[in-house]
């Protein structure tokens, strides 16, 4: 339970309670949808966490939000091209979905028409009192798209959806279902321009030996807000490569929240995170091993500059019944400033007694014997440091293997490290 | 070519004066010698050269070509034809060889005004030099320096200054931690760069190099000075009579 001894709301309160108010009669739904919004906006009325709520201790969302935009629709968002060539793109552009693109092997449904029909009420609201992100994208949650991924469907082409903010505010949601044995490669986008405010939640479920790459990249401009939720359920045998890239906006809070109830699945989370000037980023990842012989790695890589914050909270938990779980997970952190901060808190829960769990953190600084070498060959400063940097991160990316894919990625590092390093 | 006055470098961290008083020229086309025991001051020149930061100079200068280097950071230095190779290469994990050799080549040139090499005419020289001096180009795809041999380090620094063609070469004891056919292969890549518009400083305990390398010139440092000069005959003299009676002498 919260309790918030501040009776006063926040100037970004206020905001979201007001434009509840405004928004309500326009926001998609049947009247289930409409009781999971009331309900939802009832907990935001209560106040955002603070960091006595332990789940935001180190993101103090009450102090940090501070940028509540309006909801504008007639912001034009443009889209982009793919991300990696040849993708099929889903675009929600301003917090609407385009039509649904038509792929082999795969459905796709405008998540509005869901909203519309009931059928995502279900899915709705809060996991627990201190989840946020879920209250607040229930309250206004107006589109988004639903991937429905045939069993057995092999799907070459990456599937791209590409939420592209304009400046306002937008809560969206993708839902994706992978049938058994199939596979594909799934990127999500947060971009766009303007200080938006965005939500964004996505549930994958996996189905038994399902096998799926979902890149995440963020790369929203400066004083955007980005709160986003990945939640995904793995079946026996199936196996996820989560990738993640933030590169951008003000404040940002990921939860990643993944369950191995099947057994033998396999997780495997790769992150970078490139912080920089006045900024928070918060990546917080929540894993449940439910089952016997599941497997997970988790590796993060952060690189702070300015006096940007950053913050990992990597929490594991093996179950009773999951013996045999083999975890492990790495925090490793290159600070570039003086003032810059990384607050890393490992968590392990563990209730079997036959498993091999172990987690470790690094915090570091350029080295400068690499650097006087790498000067020393006439390469300047900038580019030393650069190239240093991109050594830290860039083998993550390298772990992907497709080349294209690695060359695209490596390719926003570099643009990170021209403008930021 | 090289013309050092009076300097005086210490560690900047501890201010532990370790150069203090030292005198040096070496003209375009002289290779020098510098010779001294341990703990003479070396390395320490050969990093005050280069400019590496944890040494400062208080007092004296360091003139290339008639102009002082002091206030150049280490890549002006280098881009104005200033190498040294290192006694103790650095492993840089995750930087590919490679790619530090062509960012090296073509920084280099970039600051010349020159234009950048182009990938294929970059592959077929490194490769080229590479064969020259016994390495496996295999080994260049390697991270920078991680996992190599002593020797293979030694042969990868030479292999950077025959792709770079400095102008002033400072060698720091490149033989330690050769074998005899290394040391051969290795001197011969210093030899092949030996030119009369080029210098060169050659820091070594041991005659062994300078049997290989024949130096113009032949310096002994002690206690951060030059104590005394002479030509490759002075070096064939302290490895029969050691340090101890030139030490004597100057004190």
């Amino acid at each position: 339970m919260n309790i918030h001894s501040t009776p006063k709301l926040t100037a970004a309160e206020t905001a979201l309670i007001d434009a509840f108010g405004e928004r309500f009669s326009e926001l998609p739904g049947d009247a289930t949808v409409a009781v999971k919004r009331d309900d939802a906006v009832e907990a935001l009325k209560a106040g955002l966490p603070t960091r006595r709520v332990e789940a935001w201790h180190y993101t103090d969302l009450r102090r940090l939000l501070t940028n509540v935009p309006g909801y504008d629709s007639t912001l034009a968002a443009r889209a982009k091209p793919a991300l990696l060539a040849g993708s099929t793109v889903l675009p929600v552009l301003n917090g609407v979905s385009g039509a649904g693109a038509s792929i082999d092997g795969a459905t796709v449904t405008r998540l509005v028409d869901k909203l519309l029909d009931g059928s995502f009420a279900p899915a709705l609201g809060p996991r627990e009192p201190a989840d946020t992100v879920g209250a607040l994208n229930t309250a206004f949650v107006a589109d988004g798209y639903f991937i429905d991924i045939a069993a057995g469907a092999e799907i070459a082409a990456p599937i791209e959806i590409q939420n592209v903010q304009a400046g306002g505010q937008t809560h969206s949601r993708f839902p994706v279902r992978v049938g058994q044995g199939a596979k594909a490669t799934i990127v999500e986008r947060q971009t766009g321009a303007g200080n938006a405010l965005t939500s964004s939640i996505s549930h994958l479920t996996l189905g038994e030996d399902a096998e799926l790459l979902w890149i995440i990249v963020q790369d929203q401009p400066d004083g955007a807000t980005c709160l986003s939720q990945f939640n995904a359920e793995l079946a026996k045998g199936s196996r996820l490569t989560l990738f993640f890239m933030n590169a951008g906006s003000k404040l940002v809070r990921q939860e990643i929240r993944v369950r191995m109830p099947g057994e033998g699945a396999d997780f495997k989370l790769r992150g970078i995170n490139l912080l920089s000037g006045d900024t928070h980023c918060d990546v917080t990842m929540m894993l449940d091993h439910l089952a016997e012989n599941t497997t997970s790695t988790e590796i993060v890589r952060n690189v702070a500059n300015g006096a940007a914050k950053g913050v990992f909270q990597g929490q594991i938990k093996v179950a009773k019944d999951a013996q045999k779980t083999d975890a492990k997970m790495a925090c490793n952190t290159l600070l570039l400033s003086d003032e810059a901060e990384f607050s890393t808190k490992p968590e392990l829960e563990i209730f079997a007694d036959d498993v091999a769990c172990g987690h470790g953190a690094t915090v570091t600084e350029i080295d400068r014997n690499h650097l006087f070498y790498l000067m020393a060959r006439g390469i300047d400063e900038k580019t030393a440091r650069g190239l240093l940097v991109k050594a830290f991160v860039a083998e993550i990316i390298e772990e992907l293997e497709d080349e294209a894919t690695v060359e695209v990625l490596e390719g926003i590092l570099d643009d990170w490290f021209a403008e930021h390093v | 070519m090289l013309e050092i006055r009076n300097l005086h470098a210490r560690i900047a961290e501890s201010g532990v004066e370790i150069i203090r008083g030292l005198n040096l020229t070496v003209k375009a086309g002289e290779v020098a010698a510098i010779m001294g025991p341990n703990g003479s001051g070396k390395s320490t020149l050969s990093y005050v050269i280069a400019g590496r930061e944890d040494y400062e100079v208080t007092e004296g200068d360091i003139l290339y070509n008639g102009e002082s280097i002091l206030e150049m950071d280490p890549a002006e230095r280098a881009a104005k034809g200033v190498f040294l190779a290192f006694q103790y290469p650095m492993e840089i994990p995750g930087v590919a060889t490679m790619e530090f050799l062509k960012v090296a080549v073509n920084s280099q040139r970039k600051a010349r005004g020159e234009a950048e090499l182009k990938v294929p005419e970059f592959i077929r020289r490194v490769k080229e030099e590479a064969a020259s001096l016994g390495i496996d180009f295999a080994m260049l795809k390697r991270p920078l320096n991680v996992g190599f041999s002593g020797g293979e380090k030694k042969r990868a620094e030479i292999l950077q200054m025959k792709l770079l063609e400095p102008k002033l070469c400072v060698l720091d004891e490149t033989d330690s931690g050769l074998d005899i056919d290394a040391l051969k292969v290795v001197a011969d890549g210093v030899n092949a760069l030996r030119s009369p518009d080029r210098a060169m400083v050659v820091i070594t305990h041991y005659q062994r190099l300078l049997d290989l390398i024949v130096p113009d010139t032949v310096h002994v440092l002690y206690k951060g000075q030059v104590i005394k000069s002479g030509d490759k005959d002075l070096a064939l003299e302290l490895e029969r009579d050691g340090y101890a009676g030139l030490i004597g002498e100057a004190a």
